[in-house]
């Protein structure tokens, strides 16, 4: 990179920092050891009962804590470890001071049951308990601390006020997108100019009873309950639905000028995104490909790049029947004859999907696998599905040069990102 | 200065207490009468949204069905702001408009919830009992009206807009921020025509139950915003879906729309409330806009929630100004993520009309010159802080 500007004369966006946290383990040096071994987080739920579930098993993060457990409570924790990581690496700005915006992908919040059963004893209603009750039982005044812990706004807060960063926080949902977004979102704001750097997170940790039952209700989970490291096979002919995890990833994005005026070493370039959402149905994609092929096409656009270029594939790879068909149609209309030989490895064998987090959790995977030449597997991948030729990277890691990857994000509600990245030269 | 990539105003959809569309809310705002039901929730009271004829924005019966009625609300204020804009159906502009939505979450369903709250106490097996009620008694489908992405899904599958979808979380925050970003890609070129905005159903046990938890909510008598200050404040939640279509100036000229405003200048921030920080922040960013400001012609549109402590510091604030003020939420009520884009269509029309609507109440005082400014102001009910301002086009 001999200029500071891409081709369209926008600033050039690089990464230099990240952090990782998956149920594999925390931080980036243990997960790519995981995660390039071959090596499953999915187990057990042991967080709360199981029993009469189709689906026990998931990719929890059982080994962080908060002292009052809820999704948006571990979220938050998740956000800070990956954020805290991600800061001591980049070295930008000081302690409790980031000179630049947070983009954060988060999930839904939703006061959750452990409250609702909480303002319902509270309320010493006996026979019935009806909202009318939990509404009595908030009016004491004991349970503000829930107020404040399910606004929507609080997790992005709280992380603004941590790590220092500037302007009004903005939390993003986009479902299994949401990561996507939020690059999208801070790459915009820095090839607007606005700023030199952006703080971007992408945090899920819903596996609760209701989140699990939900996805469930909709045949979207796998039930291959044993063992728990079969559950996700993506690309196999026998793949039956997701495994639900937890994670979260931090990037640190910064203008290649800023980076390189400071003296810090860049991780990885984000070349370019593509974003196209699909009016077609509220959870199935367009059955011809059309919405996914436009919004590769569009990442490949914005970069600069021909499809000729790019040399490994981060899938979605969900491990769906209907998810993983699809992101086939729609790599073979923009890789043509290249598609079945440019390896294309699904992260969610190994790690499940983190959801709200997946987008950034596995951009991270991808500038690792472009930094270290080794490309990760796809696991569990025992049976090809004759549909999908795809060169998944089965069950064993590859070395490979890749100096130019896309990851891929779709998600419920029509909503597709690809973010290409490329190699920091 | 006009400028090719100035972002305006060209499409108004809003729903509210008030009624349905610009139009109807401006003859509303100038015979002003509060519309609220002190009845369902009691003590507590809400603003109603007004019957709407959901056909004519959501035609199949089956979209209806999928949704829950904030979805339902948003989808048809989106189908409004973009019949106002004249690109309705026009899929050539709907395949490259983006999309950016401010959503909390959706709604529960109601008696399941009940009837677990009342049996899991009971249960031999509490934990068995949840999951059992839960994978039997949800209906597959509610996920889908509860995620917060899928109002912009369903404005995707009913309206077709497609080009990009983005939700933003966060509150009163989440729909200035949602508002801002619109506007830096349109002045920078990452988009030429937006759809930006929001709904709250304000008519729902858990989210009354969730600020009723913060200790929020305002009891008898359910005074105007300024007026309630001197018993203590607190907030009347409102039913309210708000689109806004943006767009460039360019690309509004050369499809020859018309349009309500310019979004002349637009700011958010955020602090800790320590006191005086949302007055230092709410200061800086009126400093910024300093270049488009002319208080002769201006006025305040406020999205003032009615907490007493922010309340009582924009008040003073505002006083700074000596600008004659309305404020939103005695009118539709406060509703959250779309607060602050129900806000900016207020101005809008206002600027529109070149008149001010008649005061709220007797702490607003009347506007009789014509007006050609509003500064729209969003303090959030716990956090964040945001202004716009509006100018003729």
């Amino acid at each position: 990179m001999t200029k500071d500007t891409d081709h369209l004369d926008r600033p050039i966006v690089v990464v230099t920092g990240m952090g990782v946290l998956t149920s594999l383990g925390q931080g980036q040096a243990d997960n790519w050891k995981a995660l390039t071994n071959g090596v499953s987080g999915i187990r057990r739920i042991t967080r709360f009962p199981i029993e009469g579930l189709r689906t026990t098993i998931a990719g929890t993060v059982d080994f962080v804590s908060v002292p009052e457990p809820s999704a948006p409570a571990l979220s938050q924790r998740l956000a800070e470890l990956v954020i805290e990581e991600a800061l001591a690496e980049s070295g930008i700005g000081r302690v409790g001071d980031f000179p630049g915006p947070l983009f954060l992908a988060l999930p839904p919040v939703e006061m959750e049951w452990t409250q609702r059963f909480g303002l319902a004893a509270a309320s010493g209603a006996n026979e019935t308990v009806t909202y009318a009750d939990l509404i009595r039982a908030a009016g004491t005044g004991k349970f503000e601390p829930w107020y404040r812990r399910f606004l929507f706004g609080s997790v992005g807060e709280n992380l603004a006020v941590t790590f220092g960063t500037k302007g009004s926080p903005v939390a993003t949902s986009t479902a299994c997108a949401s990561g996507g977004t939020a690059i999208q979102l801070g790459v915009e704001a820095i090839r607007r100019g606005e700023t030199d750097a952006a703080l971007v997170v992408g945090t899920d940790s819903s596996v609760n009873p209701e989140s699990l039952i939900r996805f469930s209700l909709l045949s979207a989970l796998s039930t291959r309950n044993d063992p728990p490291s079969s559950a996700s096979r993506p690309f196999s002919k026998d793949r039956e639905g997701f495994v639900m995890a937890e994670g979260a990833g931090a990037l640190v994005l910064e203008s290649l000028s800023s980076a390189r005026a400071r003296g810090a070493v860049v991780l990885g370039v984000v070349e370019g995104c593509g974003e196209v959402a699909d009016g077609f149905h509220r959870t199935r994609s367009s059955p011809d490909g059309k919405p996914v092929i436009a919004c590769m096409r569009a990442a490949l656009a914005d970069a600069g790049l021909e499809p000729e270029a790019v040399e490994y594939i981060n899938a979605h790879g969900t491990g769906t029947p209907e998810n993983d068909k699809m992101e086939w149609v729609g790599v073979s209309a923009v890789f043509g004859e290249r598609a079945g030989s440019i390896p294309m490895s699904s992260n969610k064998s190994m790690i499940g999907h983190s959801l709200t987090a997946a987008g950034a959790v596995e951009a991270i995977f991808s500038v690792l696998t472009i930094r270290h030449g080794l490309l990760p597997p796809t696991i569990n991948y025992d049976i090809p599905d004759p549909a999908l030729p795809v060169d998944c990277v089965p069950n064993v890691a590859r070395a490979a040069r890749v100096k130019h990857a896309i990851s891929n994000s779709f998600g419920f509600g029509g909503q597709n990102v690809c973010v290409v990245l490329g190699a920091a030269e | 200065m006009a400028h090719d990539r100035d972002a305006l105003i060209t499409g108004i959809g809003i729903v509210s207490c008030l009624g349905s569309g610009a139009d109807a809310h401006w003859a509303a705002l100038n015979a002003f009468s509060p519309v609220l039901d002190t009845g369902t929730f009691a003590p507590l009271a809400v603003h109603p949204l007004a019957p709407l004829a959901l056909d004519t924005q959501i035609p199949k019966r089956g979209d209806q069905r999928q949704m829950e009625a904030w979805q339902r609300m948003g989808v048809f204020a989106a189908g409004q702001a973009l019949d106002s804009a004249g690109v309705k159906g026009n899929s050539e502009i709907l395949s490259r408009m983006g999309m950016i939505v401010a959503a909390g979450g959706g709604e529960r369903d109601y008696a399941v919830d009940a009837a677990i709250l009342s049996g899991y106490p009971k249960a031999e097996n509490p934990g068995a009992y949840l999951n059992e009620h839960l994978l039997g008694d949800l209906r597959p489908t509610l996920f889908l009206a509860q995620l917060s992405n899928l109002l912009a899904g369903n404005i995707s599958v009913v309206h077709g807009v497609i080009g990009s979808s983005r939700t933003f979380m966060g509150e009163e925050a989440s729909g200035a921020d949602a508002v801002r970003i619109a506007c830096a890609r349109i002045a920078a070129g990452q988009g030429d025509i937006m759809l930006v905005g929001g709904s709250y159903n304000a008519q729902r046990p858990d989210v009354l139950l969730h600020y009723e938890m913060g200790g929020l909510l305002r009891r008898s008598p359910f005074d105007p915003v300024w007026a309630r200050q001197e018993s203590g404040g607190g907030m009347v939640l409102g039913s309210v879906g708000c689109f806004l279509v943006i767009e460039s100036r360019t690309h509004a000229a050369a499809r020859g729309a018309s349009a309500y405003g310019h979004i002349a200048a637009i700011k958010t921030d955020r602090c800790r409330r320590e006191p005086g920080q949302a007055t230092a922040n709410a200061r800086a960013q009126f400093a910024a806009m300093e270049a488009h400001y002319d208080p002769a012609g201006a006025a305040v549109i406020s999205g003032a929630s009615g907490v007493a402590a922010p309340a009582e510091e924009e008040n003073a604030f505002l006083a700074s100004l000596a600008l004659p003020v309305r404020t939103t939420a005695t009118a539709l009520g406060h509703s959250m993520e779309p607060s602050f884009p129900a806000s900016l269509a207020l101005a809008a029309m206002a600027i529109q009309h070149g008149s001010l609507f008649p005061p709220l109440e007797a702490a607003e005082r009347i506007m009789t010159a014509p007006l050609t400014q509003a500064l729209v102001t969003s303090w959030g009910h716990w956090r964040g802080e945001s202004s716009a301002l509006v100018t003729a086009a």
